[in-house]
């Protein structure tokens, strides 16, 4: 699967570029499901000094095994496959603070694994226009409920429901950097009951 | 005139020699009362009537910006330069009554960074003495790597050495110390963000030193104030208030502009703040782009020009004022 291209939108919306190897004084990767491809890919032109200044934290998701191998296989210094974003997040945290100015970081992948780790990078001192990104794969939504605050994943489609609170929302474009996700406005908040029908938009 | 620009009237309240080439200023509002505030970086244009000539020159704020009782700048003395800076040593005593802009910061700290790393040349230590009192005020974490020609020639060197014990390292050149900076920069904890001001080179060298080593571009912040150059005079008609004004040889576009009483918008008038960014309406020549501010794209473009210090040579320049 080659990378996401998306339907122009409001400025609030992140967009995502295309990997490439940047010289710096380490590297620190992290990629979910088809995002291990950005990285098969930008392995393609780097010099071999690269992977000795490397770290690998990579979320499998639904993929299983398809890409781990190739990945372990490519020699960064270290290496990590995790179960789910919450498992490897301290190590992630862990990484950016032994890390010093000089530093790339690359993300690939779902947006809520991008969001997230940006989130992460940023919080620790990086420069958000700093941090390279590329989507691949799943372009499923983690969404914010407004009224409840409760982070729903995964979402497919519009309107979902939210798993906190249970109302109709409403998927927006409006994005928050600092929750990594998109705002969810009730559907129906001006005619209760009249919610419209779910269509996927989102795969 | 230009926007942002509102005049302060002072008096000069201090004149001290701090060594043989730099001389401190300080100002305090003419009839009591304070200053505007400004924060670490800011400078100041003072202007200067030396003679027929109103001189207008940018400079730093070296003052606690906590401090709204007075301002105080330091000046180096420019034997070979336009003749502002020997005004100030010469000509300015106290007492004196003096115009000055309000301050402007184009050299303000990132406050998201999480370490303050500043690289100083010679003068360019101004912007910093406000800077890091603004700081060590907000317990901020920085560092001073300073490079002088000698100790006597170290302007505050000595006194910041003593104000901030551990955090500043003076580097003499008849020493043959300098500053190591491929090391500085690969050991610096993330959010990390550089400062540097002093000369061109200097300025050049921090850039791309920490570009090479991976350092984000948002992360390197630079201050450098030009002095314009001299060149050929020319002539240039000015469309819109319907002029034709002559730039002489040791005069900007700018100051020519300005003395033809054309409303120009200016700054810094150091080609960094982009402020006097002027279209051009047509031209027959050769631009002499000396500026900051516009990209290599649009010097090459020949549809703006920065007139506080760059200039033309050629047949006709038309601009949009």
């Amino acid at each position: 699967m080659s990378k996401t291209e998306f339907p122009p939108s409001i400025t609030s919306r992140p967009v995502y570029g295309e990997l490439e190897a940047r010289s710096g004084s380490g590297h620190l990767m992290i990629a979910d499901a088809e995002g291990a491809e950005a990285i098969l890919d930008l392995a393609k032109s780097v010099d071999t000094g690269f992977w000795a200044k490397a770290h690998i934290i990579y979320i499998p998701k639904k993929t299983g095994t398809k890409f781990s191998g190739q990945l372990e296989e490519l020699g960064a210094s270290q290496y990590y496959a995790g179960p789910s974003y919450e498992a490897a997040q301290g190590r992630i945290r862990r990484a950016l603070q032994d890390c010093h100015m000089g530093t790339q970081v690359y993300l690939s992948g779902t947006e809520s694994l991008m969001g997230q780790a940006m989130a992460e990078a940023t919080a620790a001192g990086i420069p958000h226009t700093a941090i390279q990104t590329e989507h691949r794969g799943s372009t499923a939504r983690r969404m914010q409920c407004v009224h409840c605050k409760g982070i729903t994943e995964d979402v497919t489609t519009d309107p979902f429901e939210c798993s906190h609170c249970g109302l109709s929302l409403f998927v927006r474009d409006h994005y928050s950097r600092r929750l990594a996700a998109f705002q969810g406005v009730r559907v129906d908040a001006e005619d209760p009951g009249n919610i419209p029908e779910k269509v996927e938009l989102f795969k | 005139m230009s926007a942002g620009t509102a005049k302060l009237n002072v008096t000069v309240a201090e004149v001290k020699p701090i060594n043989d080439l730099v001389t401190r200023f300080k100002f305090v509002r003419t009839g009591g009362g304070d200053l505007p505030t400004f924060s670490g970086g800011a400078h100041t244009v003072v202007e200067m009537q030396d003679g027929d000539i109103t001189r207008l020159n940018a400079y730093s704020l070296m003052s606690n910006p906590a401090d709204r009782g007075a301002y105080t700048i330091s000046v180096r003395r420019d034997d070979q330069g336009r003749g502002g800076s020997k005004f100030m040593h010469s000509k300015v005593k106290e007492g004196m009554e003096m115009v000055i802009s309000n301050p402007v910061n184009l050299f303000s700290l990132d406050l998201r960074a999480k370490k303050h790393l500043m690289l100083a040349g010679g003068i360019g230590i101004t912007p910093f003495m406000a800077q890091m009192h603004q700081l060590s005020m907000m317990g901020g974490n920085f560092e001073l790597h300073y490079s002088v020609r000698t100790a006597s020639l170290g302007t505050y060197a000595k006194e910041l050495a003593e104000r901030y014990p551990g955090k500043v390292h003076i580097y003499h050149d008849d020493q043959k110390e300098a500053i190591d900076l491929k090391t500085l920069l690969a050991n610096q904890p993330l959010g990390t963000h550089i400062y540097v001001c002093g000369p061109k080179g200097m300025i050049n060298w921090v850039h791309s030193t920490a570009e090479d080593m991976g350092w984000p571009r948002e992360a390197v912040h630079s201050e450098e104030f030009l002095a314009p150059a001299s060149g050929k005079p020319f002539e240039v008609k000015c469309a819109v208030s319907n002029k034709v004004v002559q730039v002489g040889e040791h005069q900007s576009l700018l100051e020519a502009l300005e003395a033809a009483g054309i409303d120009a918008p200016y700054l810094c008038r150091g080609g960094a703040c982009g402020q006097c960014e002027t279209n051009v309406i047509g031209y027959d020549g050769k631009f002499l782009h000396y500026d900051h501010w516009l990209t290599d794209e649009q010097k090459a473009g020949g549809k703006h020009i920065m007139p506080c210090v760059s200039r033309f040579e050629g047949k006709t320049l038309v601009l949009d004022r």
